[in-house]
């Protein structure tokens, strides 16, 4: 292998490596909680898909908005060049105002309010995937916390509304802008793939390996750490986990069940949805594919929950692990595939893809094994996963 | 006259169709033990519950220190100082000690688990017990666990405690070691509640007792002026035979015959080491040994649901035939078919032989479902059955088809004895058939299994309460550690000595 395609393969799953990370973080946070949200792939769509709307109907929005004021411009350019004659007053006051003139002007003036305002692009779509995405933790909560319904029922219920809704309003925005693939936040998506000055050119390959990603990757490990610390040494943390190992026990040292079901589940959603988020904008530079893709990675990423022992410092190599997986089928060498394609009786080497994209299921399933066969308590999850908690049930 | 800590007056609580309290007067107070005695589904626990703010009552008020109060939550509880030891550890397994101490905690400081052992420290020194703040809590013993359950209450800086039957899984060492720490907390000036209903406790550790009967509030007296015969009687509501019948073995004839026997669990750590005993037909023998001993392993040996190593032995031998048959690498369903019956009863009661969300006749047929050859289920005959349990034994249930789960535990245990009993076994063996039963029920099925060895049927009943073993046995077999230490005569040995048995000090005399 070469380093060219070795740094290709390493920075191909670093970057996908974050999407299911995000996800997992997320997921992680709400199953503290004993909730089992098998929604994670709606709740990511509905990231993607709100941070995506947010920013090209805020695009078009503005851009109306200017061709609006351009018009007034010119209407009242036009009128003042009727309404002069007939007083006879200000005759001398005005040259004709071009409707071509402004227009070209309100391009321009959009250009440089997005050009330059990336960022207000980048501030609107995080804002928007926080907000789509714990809309879905709130739906999901309150059907199984207050209405204690199946948890696996809803979750799964959530991933086919997530995605129903996302691919809607895809399909809706790619009309919009004037067919498929035409959609474009560009400006925005090239903000999100900014990555820091100076570091990510300093020291040669090591910060193309390392440090040559969009910011927003940095900010989703330092989301992880963040779990982390919250869960293993705070207050709060410690009731999380109660509350999702033992609710009767938890409910009877006075923690309120009921908030911190609803506030993880929320909270670990707005983040699962960051996931969506990230994979709009930076993994697919800004455009929509109603080809089901963050489906997929919804379902990794809760793979990568099981696989992390439900420890979110963990998903931030266990998602590279996932990641160098999924990626390992353009990197493997001739050979190898050769040997496999024989060996499955494979005509194409090219239709080993598919065997090797259930790599990273692989390596989850024997994580479980091997963690059931270790029966160590600390990497079981939460006991009472799953189940809803109904304070005078007797 | 001691201080009054917390006054209930006219508390009422209703789930569903069922009153579980109504009209409670209770008066609890400071430097004394108070303890709450009644049948199973008498409301004690819902009553504590309503204190502690599990539960909140429908009408009623409550008084601490003489200010009207309303507690609607466990954290309301703790605020007024009412800390509870549930009967079921409200621990986190795991978590250790100290992190189960601090949960839920509202402290300003900042989180510092050593601070919390420290003090930790300090509690276990003021009343004289011992909790290693960093021990995992799946790595306890029950004892251990209580111990904990108790300081996370005065770690709360709780002055009323209520102990749910704090003795149901102590040995009688660890329980005595209990009632001392008890005995120091209430010359500290803490209103001590226990909830129980072994009346020999009652009578040794209380001041005063609080009677329930089915909801209702029936009096206080105080302890000195009690006796078990009185008590039982303000208890049931009528006048009821204390003593256990048993009539001595009619010709006993060899059911069961394990020699050498066995078992490693599924870490491979031996659960029953080198077991050897008969049983006989027309005899009740009694299995003592503090729980987790090897009880569970060897009822499953027998009935086939346990493997067994190499060199065990284990025959039966059926009346009618002389030759003895090896149970070893038999079905556990070929071995119910000769007639060897189990009825475990697991701490939970449901875990083992039960289904919660069946009704009663619905559990009948579990046991005899491969009967008949139709693809349509026979209900006829096992709703009978249940009926007839329902009646014999007085299960109170709103119907049939109610879910088993939504019962009481007494009657939930009522329905898997008494389906185990019409199997017509030729060997009987029950584990806890009485864990957690009130008098009047314990009563009622000890009665069924003297019924059973009347008939030529070998009883093995697992027990708890060693007085009941006494009492009811005719040889008493006691396990420590997997190993027989001891088979000895029932109507010739005392409480002291099986204890000690228990513990496995007394093995090499």
């Amino acid at each position: 292998m070469t380093l060219a395609s070795f740094i290709s393969w390493f920075t191909g799953a670093f970057v996908f490596g974050i999407v299911i990370m995000l996800g997992c973080v997320g997921e992680t946070l709400t199953e503290k909680s004993g909730n089992l949200n098998l929604g994670v792939p709606g709740i990511m769509y509905l990231g993607g898909i709100s941070s995506l709307s947010a920013v090209f109907m805020t695009q078009l929005r503005v851009r109306e908005m200017i061709a609006e004021a351009a018009a007034v411009f010119v209407e009242a350019g036009n009128r003042a060049q009727e309404w002069v004659p007939e007083t006879g007053l200000l005759k001398f006051l005005t040259q004709p105002v071009t409707s071509a003139i402004t227009v070209k002007g309100a391009e321009a003036s959009y250009r440089v309010f997005f050009d330059f305002n990336g960022w207000i692009g980048v501030v609107i779509a995080i804002v928007a995937a926080l907000i789509g995405a714990a809309f879905g933790g709130l739906i999901y909560s309150f059907l199984t916390v207050t209405l204690r319904a199946n948890q696996n029922v809803t979750g799964l219920t959530l991933t086919i509304f997530g995605s129903g809704v996302a691919n809607f309003f895809g399909g809706s925005l790619n009309k919009l802008a004037g067919g498929v693939g035409q959609i474009s936040v560009a400006t925005t998506s090239t903000a999100f793939r900014t990555s820091f000055p100076w570091i990510s050119t300093a020291f040669g390959k090591v910060s193309e390996l390392l440090f040559n990603y969009g910011f927003f990757s940095y900010i989703a490990i330092v989301i992880a750490i963040i779990a982390h610390i919250y869960l293993n040494k705070t207050r709060h943390g410690l009731n999380l986990r109660a509350v999702g190992e033992n609710p009767a026990t938890a409910d009877a040292a006075g923690i309120n069940v009921t908030k911190y079901k609803y506030l993880a589940t929320c909270i670990g959603a707005a983040i699962s949805g960051l996931g969506g988020l990230y994979f709009v904008m930076d993994y697919i530079k800004g455009t929509w594919a109603n080809d089901g893709s963050i489906e997929s990675l919804g379902w990794l990423a809760v793979a990568l929950v099981i696989f992390t022992k439900w420890k979110p410092i963990n998903a931030i190599w266990g998602a590279f692990v996932f990641g160098l997986c999924y990626w390992v089928y353009l990197y493997m060498p001739q050979g190898v595939s050769e040997i496999l394609a024989e060996l499955f009786g494979v005509q194409k080497i090219s239709h080993l893809q598919s065997l090797y994209k259930m790599l990273p299921y692989i390596v989850t399933i024997i994580v479980l094994i091997i963690t059931s066969l270790r029966k160590k308590r600390e990497n079981q999850p939460p006991q009472s996963l799953g189940l809803s908690y109904f304070r005078e049930d007797r | 006259m001691q201080q009054s800590a917390c006054t209930l007056k006219n508390v009422k609580k209703v789930f569903g169709s069922i009153v579980a309290n109504n009209n409670v007067n209770l008066d609890i107070r400071r430097g004394e033990i108070l303890s709450l005695l009644g049948e199973n589904g008498s409301g004690k626990t819902t009553l504590m519950n309503i204190l502690s703010g599990i539960y909140f009552p429908d009408e009623g008020e409550i008084f601490v220190n003489g200010e009207q109060v309303t507690i609607r939550s466990p954290k309301d509880a703790f605020d007024l100082g009412i800390g509870m030891i549930h009967q079921h550890f409200k621990l986190v397994d795991v978590f250790t000690a100290a992190e189960n101490v601090v949960l839920g905690l509202e402290e300003k400081t900042r989180f510092d688990l050593k601070k919390v052992a420290a003090k930790i420290g300090e509690i276990c020194d003021k009343y004289g017990f011992h909790v290693d703040p960093y021990q995992k809590v799946y790595n306890m013993s029950v004892s251990e666990k209580q111990t904990l359950e108790i300081v996370k209450v005065l770690y709360r800086g709780a002055d009323i405690l209520i102990l749910d039957e704090p003795t149901a899984v102590l040995t009688p060492q660890e329980t005595e070691k209990l009632f001392s720490v008890i005995r120091n907390m209430k010359k500290h000036g803490k209103a001590v509640v226990i909830i129980t209903h072994k009346l020999h406790e009652v009578l040794s550790v209380s001041d005063r007792v609080a009677i329930l009967r089915k909801g209702e509030y029936i009096g206080t007296v105080n302890t000195a002026e009690a006796t078990e015969l009185s008590l039982t009687e303000m208890m049931v509501g009528k006048k009821v035979e204390l003593n256990i019948d048993r009539p001595l073995p009619v010709n006993p004839q060899k059911r069961i015959s394990v020699s050498g026997l066995n078992c490693k669990n599924s870490e491979g750590l031996p659960v029953l080491t080198d077991v050897s005993f008969d049983a006989f037909g027309g005899e009740i023998l009694g299995i003592a040994g503090i729980s987790g001993c090897g009880q569970k392993e060897l009822l499953e040996a027998i009935a086939g649901l346990q493997p067994c190593e190499e060199g065990s032995k284990i025959e039966f031998i059926a009346p009618e035939d002389e030759t003895p048959v090896s149970l070893l690498g038999l079905s556990p369903k070929r071995i119910s078919q000769l007639g060897v019956s189990l009825s475990f009863v697991p701490e939970d009661r449901l875990g083992m032989g039960l289904v919660g969300s069946m009704g009663m006749t619905e559990n009948m047929m579990l046991k005899d479902y491969s009967v008949g050859h139709s693809i349509f289920t026979h209900t006829k005959e096992p709703h009978d059955l249940a009926e007839r349990i329902r009646e014999e034994l007085g299960v109170v249930t709103p119907g049939l088809s109610t879910p088993v789960r939504k019962l009481s535990g007494g009657n939930v245990q009522k329905v898997l004895v008494g389906r185990e009993i019409a199997a017509a076994p030729k060997v009987l063996m029950t584990a806890y058939a009485v864990r957690g039963l009130d008098i009047n029920t314990s009563y009622t099925i000890y009665h069924l299994l003297n019924e059973q060895k009347a008939k030529g049927v070998a009883v093995i009943y697992v027990g708890e309460d060693l007085d009941v073993l006494l009492a009811l046995c005719d040889r008493i077999l006691v396990l420590a550690q997997g190993k027989v230490t001891g088979i000895v005569d029932a109507r010739k040995t005392t409480k002291e000595e099986v204890g000690l048995l228990m513990t496995g000090k007394g093995g090499d005399k």
